[in-house]
């Protein structure tokens, strides 16, 4: 299928986006184009005009804070893939990018657009909610960051407003003792996941998240602050954990959530 | 005969030089002065009534339903089997719709988009029908009806019995299984295409269209349009993949072929994988109930089945409704041989797509319950599969052999072949593995799986069966050109088969001419002689034979010619490394040809006035086909707290007879392996309640890729068949028929201690996991 007719403007700059945004009816935000391109040729999203992204040099850049790093909204997986960006996780993101779609998919998809998307299954979407990411937004009025917890509201819904841009993601730097363990269950290679554990454990800051992922609304985060020792979390504590986190879904899809959370503890504290 | 660059050479593919340049010409390639672009709208409903089609009248001039094509008769794909109901395919629907997807309306613009357009400012007043999507219960009494008159929903019901119920009592053991295979969508890289426009000049209806059988495409679209065949000119450019589905005549391609002469420009059409997924391409699902027996000595007694296939609304063109279930009744006996014998097979209506043809046709069903089957009968009887396999396989010395359903099976070494794969696969080194358990907890499983593939058939088989065609014999046009260089012409087409490159080594084993000088013609009915087309792994048999006779009787003129030349008899001349010789001296076949073309006033007296340009035909010693054969070898890890499968290795046996390019070959058994294990582990196209495709694209249709494939090891045994013309066989379709009975007999060997038993296909890692889930249930019940 072929989409439906409409126009595309190229702004050069975050300013003069959000205006075309919010002065615009019925615009859409074009980043790498790998999921709109799809909805577009379904034609199941029909915009009157295209805001094409992709030449705003702002958007493309990575800036490196003492404590975080902000990772501009168009950086592709394949950039963070290859370490051609500064990576404030000693390993994590790479890990997560090679997970994701094909080659050739990474190419072209960008960061930005895959949490403004927010498909439950999307691996961005878990790994930077269990490393704590805050989402930097912009407006025509005001900028504002927000926490990706608090970003997403649910499947594909985010506190986006039609006329916002996310501009970048800011992650804090692990430490060198900090722990980390990613496992994705899908189908096939480059599949979108049926389950997504993650586990982040950084002692230095105090800091602990574990996450379950695709579970077809937000990521869950589990209900565990302390940092389990190595090895000790079983698969029924899994399975204890997503209960305990409102984990809806029939006995396989639990089964699976409890194993690709065990993993990634395992993946975390594997010596 | 000669390897080098003839038959049995390793020779590269040389039409691989245009594709790998990206230099192939598809249907999506090509343009016409005037051309426009076609969308139509489908039926979003399964089963529905069309009370009315409101179409804007700004836009009627560009859409056309089926009240508009006029003098246009449906399709008819009818079998001459006793008791086949008759379905009649509509190019566009009229009254009612019978499936998804099912043409309602074509719309015409300039481009493709703008077209779709058109398509969405079309309304259509439906009134919903209840819609039957599950085989089984489309044959149960009171069941929605497909086509009404029919009072029921089978196409036809066949039944054997070879003293059956004589078994029974003799039986020491037997196993039932209920088992199924997943409805699929092929899914050629290319999808359909269709250019159609009409030369006023040679007032000729000419249609391109991405085929495998561009003649029988000819007689269908003449037969529905009305026309002499004379006036219909079917080209089939490069095609990307056929497997099938690329034999079939289509709705759109009548629709379009009407449409172009009423509006004097060509029109095109090219399919997306969204219409290529819910509407084109279905195929492959069956059920059986089968239970094996087995006698004292372990040996199998009877099989008996009831086969069910769901074939969908309509009988397809040209193989019919029937492709499938008629022959599950003579394949399942598979390479065993036992004296009972009862099976039942029903091609059942449904509102979902025609079931067509795919690589394997019926084949991998078919081996998929018997060889699931056997292995269960195994465990039950406490022995191995493969000595259960030993015991029961057709030996070498009963060659050649008719079995129990008059399958007559021409040459091989059935044991050995099971042999070798057990040598290759490591078998003991595996069973000794499973002793010790995984360090990650997965189980390992090993799994054989063994068919016979029929080829070639021919005139005996398909009169039986009364379908549109009977392929008789096949023909090549074979001609010198004045600079020596050699033509060959077939009918059939080569799409992925590589036959451009292994028709010109059996040429070149016969001529001599450089494979380089060697041009095989192919794809357009103006250019070639009849032929029913590829199909049935039959072109390396039939136009392998074709070519081969052709270039036998052009030698023959070569000869006479250079005898005269060379002032030699007839009898004491030869060709030889590309040279005619003889007892004074020897000429080149080139310069042979320049004499005849370019020097007639050379020539001697006695030679044949057609010159160095003819016909000729071919048809097997016997036409009841080629039997090819293999043994799979499987050995998978099964995750049984995912269900997550891993294969870990996999060889092949196989036995093609004389093989004319071994890694053609090699690449075929590749290919169709691929796209087995797509049948094992993936593909699986789902209906909801209304009969509505739950996969429309890629993401929700899961088909392997590379990571999922893995190295497939293949050893080669080449018994010549007795009956073909240099002891060649068909092996075109082989590599799809056993992986889903070889991984699923791996899967189920690496969950035995857990007594679960898997007996659907794909089989999914959710399946796998509930399997083993009610496993569990039912030990702690006992
Ligand atoms: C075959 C295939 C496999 C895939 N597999 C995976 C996978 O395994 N895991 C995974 O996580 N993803 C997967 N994806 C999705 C991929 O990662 C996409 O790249 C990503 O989801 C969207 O990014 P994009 O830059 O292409 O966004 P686009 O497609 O351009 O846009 C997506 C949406 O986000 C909006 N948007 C984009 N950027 C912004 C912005 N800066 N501010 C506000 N709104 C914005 C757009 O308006 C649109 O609604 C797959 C995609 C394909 C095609």
């Amino acid at each position: 299928m072929k989409p439906a007719p409409f126009d595309y403007l190229r702004p050069q700059t975050v300013e003069e986006a959000v205006r075309l945004l919010a002065t615009t009816p019925d615009a859409k935000v074009l980043a790498g184009g790998q999921t709109l391109g799809p909805m577009l040729n379904l034609r199941l999203a029909q915009p009157a005009v295209l805001v094409d992204i992709g030449r705003i040099a702002e958007l493309a850049a990575v800036t490196d804070d003492k404590d975080a790093v902000m990772i501009g909204a168009t950086v592709t997986h394949a950039a963070i893939e290859d370490g051609r960006t500064p990576d404030p996780t000693g390993g994590f993101l790479p890990q997560v990018a090679r997970g994701i779609a094909y080659r050739a998919v990474r190419t072209r998809g960008t960061i930005g657009g895959s949490l403004a998307h927010a498909d439950p299954a999307a691996d961005w979407l878990s790994a930077l909610t269990a490393l704590g990411a805050e989402i930097a937004i912009a407006g025509v009025r005001s900028s504002r960051r927000v926490p990706l917890s608090a970003f997403v509201r649910g499947a594909m819904e985010t506190e986006l407003g039609a006329d916002e841009l996310i501009t970048g993601i800011r992650i804090r730097k692990l430490s060198s003792r900090a722990r980390f363990g990613y496992h994705k269950i899908c189908r096939k290679t480059g599949e979108f996941a049926e389950a997504i554990g993650v586990v982040v454990d950084d002692p230095e800051r105090a800091y602990f998240c574990a996450v379950a992922g695709a579970t077809g609304g937000r990521p869950l985060v589990m209900e565990t602050r302390a940092a389990p020792g190595s090895g000790s979390v079983t698969v029924e504590d899994a399975r204890q954990l997503l209960k305990g986190a409102h984990f809806t879904g029939d006995d396989y899809e639990l089964t699976l959530h409890a194993a690709a959370l065990h993993r990634a503890y395992q993946r975390a504290y594997a010596a | 005969m000669t390897a080098g660059q003839g038959i049995g050479a390793r020779l590269l593919r040389k039409e691989d030089d245009r594709y790998m340049r990206g230099r192939g010409q598809y249907v999506g390639d090509i343009r016409l002065p005037g051309m426009q672009e076609v969308a139509f709208l489908r039926s979003p409903l399964a089963h529905a009534r069309i009370r009315a089609i409101q179409i804007p009248a700004g836009i009627r001039d560009r859409v056309f339903i089926a009240e508009d094509l006029s003098g246009v008769a449906p399709i008819r794909a009818d079998t001459s089997l006793p008791g086949f109901k008759s379905s009649v395919q509509p190019a566009l629907a009229t009254g009612k719709v019978r499936h998804v997807g099912e043409l309602i309306a074509m719309c015409v613009a300039p481009t493709r988009a703008e077209a779709e357009d058109l398509v969405a400012e079309i309304d259509v007043d439906f009134e919903p029908l209840p819609a039957v999507h599950d085989m089984l219960a489309a044959r149960q009494p009171g069941a929605p009806l497909v086509h009404e008159h029919w009072g029921d929903n089978l196409y036809l019901t066949t039944a054997i019995d070879v003293d059956f119920e004589a078994a029974v009592a003799k039986a020491a053991k037997s196993v039932t299984r209920e088992l199924r295979t997943a409805r699929q969508a092929m899914c050629p890289l290319e999808g359909r295409g269709v250019i159609a426009s009409w030369n006023t000049r040679l007032d000729q209806l000419i249609v391109t269209s991405s085929t495998q059988q561009p003649h029988i495409v000819r007689t269908g679209l003449a037969e529905c349009l009305g026309l002499d065949e004379g006036r219909v000119r079917v080209v089939a450019p490069d095609v990307g993949g056929g497997f099938g589905y690329k034999g079939i005549l289509l709705p759109e391609e009548v629709a379009l072929s009407w449409a172009t002469r009423k509006l004097g420009v060509p029109l095109r059409w090219l399919e997306d994988r969204r219409e290529n997924l819910i509407a084109g391409a279905d195929c492959r699902e069956h059920h059986y109930i089968l239970t094996a027996y087995a006698d004292a000595d372990g040996r199998l007694l009877a099989l008996d089945c009831e086969a069910t296939v769901d074939s969908g609304a309509y009988s397809a063109y040209p193989f019919s409704a029937c492709l499938e279930a008629g022959q599950i009744g003579s394949i399942l006996p598979g390479l065993y041989d036992f004296p009972h014998y009862r099976c039942r097979t029903h091609s059942v209506a449904t509102n979902k797509p025609p079931i067509l043809p795919y690589r394997g046709v019926a084949r991998t069903g078919v081996c998929f319950a018997l060889e699931v089957t056997l292995d269960a009968l195994a465990r039950e009887l406490g022995i191995e599969p493969k000595d259960l396999r030993f015991k029961s396989l057709v030996r070498p010395e009963q060659m050649p052999f008719d079995n129990i359903a008059k399958r007559h099976f021409d040459s091989g070494d059935y044991p050995e072949a099971l042999r070798q794969a057990i040598e290759e696969i490591g078998f003991a080194e595996v069973r000794e593995r499973q002793r010790r358990a995984e360090p990650d907890g997965r189980r390992i499983g090993i799994g054989f799986a063994m068919y016979a593939e029929q080829a070639g058939h021919g005139t005996s088989v398909y009169a039986a069966w009364g379908i549109p065609f009977v392929p008789g014999y096949e023909q090549c046009q074979a001609r010198f050109t004045p600079d020596g260089g050699l033509e060959l012409r077939i009918g059939a087409h080569s799409h992925g088969q590589g036959l451009e490159t292994t028709l010109s080594q059996v040429a070149h084993s016969i001529l001599g001419v450089p494979h380089e000088r060697i041009k095989l013609v192919h794809g357009d009915t103006a250019e070639t002689p009849y032929s029913t087309g590829t199909w049935g792994s039959r072109c390396m048999i039939m136009s392998g034979g074709a070519v081969a006779a052709a270039c036998d009787e052009l030698a023959d003129r070569i000869l006479r010619i250079a005898a005269g030349l060379l002032q030699a008899r007839r009898e004491d001349v030869r060709i030889e490394g590309g040279d005619v010789v003889g007892p004074s001296g020897r000429m080149a076949v080139a310069e042979v040809a320049r004499t005849w073309y370019r020097r007639p006033q050379d020539l001697p007296g006695d030679l044949n006035p057609g010159g160095l340009e003819l016909t000729g035909g071919y048809k097997a010693k016997r036409d009841t086909g080629t039997f090819s054969y293999a043994t799979h070898a499987a050995v998978v890890a099964v995750d049984p707290e995912t269900g997550e499968v891993e294969i870990l290795d996999y060889a092949i046996v196989e036995d093609g007879g004389v093989l004319v390019n071994p890694m053609i070959v090699d690449g075929q058994v590749y290919g169709g392996v691929a796209q087995g294990i797509g049948t094992a582990l993936y593909e699986e196209m789902r209906y909801d309640g209304q009969g509505q495709p739950l996969a429309s694209t890629l993401s929700d249709y899961i088909l392997p890729g590379p990571t999922e494939v893995p190295d497939v090891r293949i050893l080669h045994m080449e018994t010549p068949s007795p009956y073909t013309r240099f002891g060649q066989k068909g092996i075109g379709e082989g590599g799809a028929i056993a992986p889903p009975a070889a991984i699923t007999n791996a899967i189920n060997d690496a969950l035995k201690d857990l007594g679960a038993e898997l007996l659907v296909s794909p089989i999914t890692p959710r399946r796998i996991v509930e399997a083993i889930g009610s496993a569990r249930q039912r030990a702690a019940a006992a």
